[in-house]
């Protein structure tokens, strides 16, 4: 058994935090760079340039990517020969949240109550935590600050077995279209296939985390992938609902097995200002 | 794609003179307004309560920024999804506002509400946060500090980027 202190863990997620919050994945720079190279619509590279310029300005000016700080979100995979000591997973969590909010500072997002009052928590908890055990004696983490903006357009659907990947592709399609420039285009997509009512959501989320720009190890599934990525874009709405050709900066869809009747999709939309993270310990 | 420099308040010649897509650096002084502020105003229209601002002469800025590191003039600044505003608008409208800042589609109903009314819908892009900072030259907590991001706050701009939505 590997016995680790909750201490050190929190302090890592609170760095996650407080890092993400102002530095974008830069393969995700580097992608919106290459659309500025091809996108020949005046106002989309306007946009595309203020995108790029914020993610260089953000670490030196120390002002957060975006306004919307965002939600934590965190999948956690517990190794079987992983212990932690102090306080638990939620409890630390939480604590970094907390701290992060109030050090950086975040903005607080939060509501107590979703339909009544929706008083202002103040402070970001609870993050919405997920929880796996898995083999080996280390924790690995996967944070993520998701904006609502991008979350409110997401869509789920359980669709019927007969429409096949043409079917999940239309589906895609009319629902990223849908959503027009709300979700703060470029975008990158989260597809989870599978599993059940509760578990296509979780699978598309998962999906954000996989390597920016990772083609899927299955042919079939890359080259549902690729045709969704190009055909959002040769349809789409543009940056920020501009026109041209960079709706989508990427895919990435998850697949797990489900019931004989089924077929759940679920779709998570993410915004350019992608702030995730990966702590191992 | 034309740049405008325009500043707060603005004639209805002055938005007359403009269209969808152009790029416009905006200043003067604007109020920002959620979903719950947005709430709150409208019950005071409706008692018959003034507002304590203008509303003719400045613009409401759909944002909830975040808060100021110590010594900073403002946190992140940035456009909120403007739909969400839209079952407020033409009680606004009607109360003489002329100016919006926003991200996002609004309803045909909404948008047909705006140029009837005169008014103008501006698009400010949604995470770039840093660079609109540039643009604030001040910012305050005005009305319901309580609501926190969801307050009204009052911020003066210099050269704000945007792009007319409706006009
Ligand atoms: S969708 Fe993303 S970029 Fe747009 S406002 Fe929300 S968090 Fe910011």
């Amino acid at each position: 058994m590997r016995e680790i202190s909750s201490g050190t863990i929190q302090e890592a997620v609170y760095r996650a935090i407080s890092r993400m919050s102002y530095h974008c994945d830069s393969k995700v720079t580097l992608a919106l760079s290459e659309a500025l190279n091809t996108e020949t619509n005046e106002l989309a590279r306007d946009a595309l340039q203020s995108i790029l310029q914020n993610h260089k300005l953000s670490p030196e000016t120390s002002i957060p990517l975006c306004q919307d700080t965002g939600s934590t979100v965190v999948f956690a995979e517990i190794g079987a020969h992983f212990h932690l000591t102090g306080q638990s997973l939620p409890e630390l969590i939480n604590a970094a949240v907390r701290r992060a909010q109030k050090d950086c500072p975040l903005r607080a997002s939060t509501v107590a109550d979703p339909l009544f009052e929706r008083n202002n928590r103040g402070d970001n908890t609870p993050a919405i935590i997920h929880i796996e055990y898995v083999e080996g004696d280390k924790i690995r983490l996967l944070i993520a600050q998701k904006g609502g903006g991008a979350e409110n357009m997401s869509f789920m659907k359980m669709l019927s077995p007969a429409l096949g990947a043409e079917g999940i592709i239309d589906f895609v399609c009319e629902g990223v279209l849908a959503a027009g420039s709300r979700p703060c285009p470029p975008l990158i997509l989260g597809i989870g296939i599978g599993s059940n009512f509760e578990g296509a959501p979780l699978l598309a989320k998962k999906a954000l985390f996989e390597p920016f720009g990772r083609a899927h190890p299955d042919l079939r599934y890359r080259q549902m992938e690729s045709e969704i990525t190009k055909r959002i874009n040769t349809l789409g709405c543009g940056v920020q609902g501009f026109g041209g050709s960079c709706t989508v900066l990427a895919t990435h869809i998850l697949q797990a097995p489900c019931h004989i009747a089924s077929l759940p999709v679920a779709v998570n939309l993410q915004c350019h200002a992608h702030r995730h993270s990966e702590v191992i310990i | 794609m034309k740049d405008f420099r325009i500043s707060l308040p603005l004639s209805s010649a002055e938005i007359s003179y403009l269209h969808p897509n152009d790029k416009v650096l905006l200043s003067g002084t604007v109020y920002t307004a959620r979903d719950e502020a947005h709430k709150r105003m409208i019950a005071m229209l409706k008692e018959g309560v003034q507002l304590p601002f203008e509303l003719s002469e400045t613009a409401i800025f759909y944002c909830g920024p975040s808060p100021a590191a110590a010594g900073m003039i403002c946190g992140a600044i940035g456009p909120t999804t403007s739909s969400r505003m839209d079952p407020f608008t033409p009680e606004l409208l009607k109360a003489g506002l002329r100016v919006m800042i926003g991200k996002g589609e609004r309803s045909p109903e909404t948008e047909q509400e705006i140029k009837a009314a005169g008014a103008l819908y501006l698009i400010a892009i949604g995470g770039i946060s840093a660079v609109l900072s540039q643009s604030i030259v001040s910012c305050e907590t005005f009305l319901w500090e309580s609501l926190g991001a969801e307050a009204v706050f009052k911020m003066e701009l210099k050269d704000f980027p945007c792009y007319v939505g409706i006009v």
